[in-house]
């Protein structure tokens, strides 16, 4: 009974400091959300300035961008994963990941080859475990991403964009991630990044509002050629943010979980430690009640 | 459009990760790749992409500053200018020295090609720290 005893005490020791450990990361993930939000509502504006400029370069003039132009028939397609760099985030990257299958699968039956490119480490781990070729690959802030991480990944982007699909380009680029509907929902999501589309006259001038006819220096073309690239690093900048922001979101979650599982078993284990306890003592106080009575009979026999 | 128009410029000064400045203006003055375009209220919409980094700012409290905005990029629609780039500061919050020690260092390291983003950047800040102090 001892053993079985400390066994017991051993065993909710050591559930009490996973409980700490889970309400730790689960109070971290917390903090770190509200600060992801922030990030994301701050870089908003630019966002919006800069979806307002480009509809608005798209609109007021005829200009073929090779970033807007559909190729006639498309052949490979790159797809960017968006995922995490650690776990403990219950099945955010599964989820993830498994909605990128799906596309790749559909992107399969209509033939195009798949060109992956992958941000954060568990999307690494699950490619390099199947040895899949990635193609490029990024790592190391995928709960906290700079703008300067989102310009690296558009650039390399663009670049197999304007790229001939001859010599190792892409024809579409689709970006898998994870959308920040709320504290309670998030969802994996698919879209299409390049070639653009471009939402033209995002708002209508009023009836009696002349035309903003806009000028451009120095052309329409270069100002084009200036803002779409940008306007793409801004448009992973945000899939990457709201990425962020679920993964945050995830993450508490799960440790919450698991802090009430822990306390949930610490409960379980101090009602078991306390009735091993009692038979203890029970067994105990039967044993010297036994013992007396021995003791009393063998002297009334000597008597 | 100019009779009726307020007789100032809303600006919004927008970094990639934050606004860096917004309020009311009486002027401003941006370098294109064409030229110096000075913006009054009243101005016709406008594209356009910065050149030189710089942009400088005349307040309706008649406060003027300059700003750092390289590679950026200018939109003026209703008398709202907007002064978008992704590494937009203010020229007073930037130390000169710092400045140009670093772009000593972005020279250093891209002799190969003057034109790379980070002596572009370096170059930037210097122009408006200079013209701020």
């Amino acid at each position: 009974m001892p053993a079985n005893l400390r066994e017991l005490r051993d065993r909710k020791a050591s559930v009490s400091t996973i409980k700490k450990l889970t309400r730790a990361m689960e109070l971290i993930a917390a903090s770190r959300i509200v600060k992801a939000q922030q990030r994301a509502q701050a870089a908003g504006p630019y966002a919006r300035e800069l979806t307002r400029a480009v509809s608005a370069v798209a609109t007021f003039s005829n200009v073929d961008h090779p970033l807007t132009t559909e190729k006639e028939n498309p052949r490979r397609a790159a797809v960017l994963l968006i995922t995490s760099d650690r776990g403990q985030a219950g099945a955010y990257s599964a989820n993830v990941i498994r909605e990128g299958e799906r596309l790749n699968q559909l992107l399969r039956e209509e033939e195009k080859q798949i060109v992956p490119y992958v941000s954060g480490r568990k999307g690494i781990a699950y490619y390099t475990f199947r040895q899949r070729e990635i193609a490029q690959s990024w790592s190391g802030d995928s709960d906290n991403p700079s703008f300067a991480r989102a310009r690296e990944i558009a650039d390399a982007l663009i670049e197999a964009f304007l790229t001939p699909t001859e010599e190792g380009g892409v024809d579409e680029i689709h970006i898998v991630f994870t959308r920040f509907v709320s504290m309670l929902t998030q969802r994996a999501d698919v879209i299409r990044l390049l070639p653009l589309e471009v939402v033209e006259g995002e708002e209508a001038p009023a009836a009696d509002d002349v035309l903003p006819l806009y000028e451009f220096e120095p052309s329409a073309e270069e100002v084009l050629d200036g803002l779409l690239p940008k306007y793409v690093a801004s448009r992973i900048h945000y899939c990457m943010l709201q990425a962020a922001a679920s993964e945050l979101a995830n993450r508490q979650r799960a440790m919450k979980s698991a802090t009430d599982n822990a306390q949930d078993l610490i409960e379980q284990l101090t009602r078991d430690l306390n009735q091993a306890r009692q038979a203890q003592i029970t067994q105990e106080i039967s044993e010297i009640v036994g013992g007396a009575s021995a003791l009393a009979d063998a002297n009334a026999g000597s008597e | 459009m100019a009779d009726d128009s307020a007789k100032h410029l809303e600006v919004a000064l927008v970094a990639a990760e934050r606004t860096v400045w917004q309020g009311q203006a009486k002027i401003v003055i941006a370098r294109t790749t064409d030229g110096d375009v000075g913006i009054l209220p009243g101005h016709a919409p406008l594209l356009g992409l910065l050149q030189g980094g710089t942009v400088q700012v005349r307040t309706v409290d008649d406060e003027y500053f300059v700003a750092a905005a390289p590679d950026g990029f200018i939109s003026v629609a209703n008398d709202r200018v907007s002064i978008l780039a992704e590494n937009a500061e203010m020229g007073h919050d930037i130390d000169l020295e710092e400045a140009r020690r670093e772009l000593d260092q972005a020279l250093a390291a891209g002799l190969a090609d003057a034109d790379a983003d980070e002596v572009r950047l370096a170059e930037a800040r210097v122009r408006a720290a200079e013209q701020t102090s």
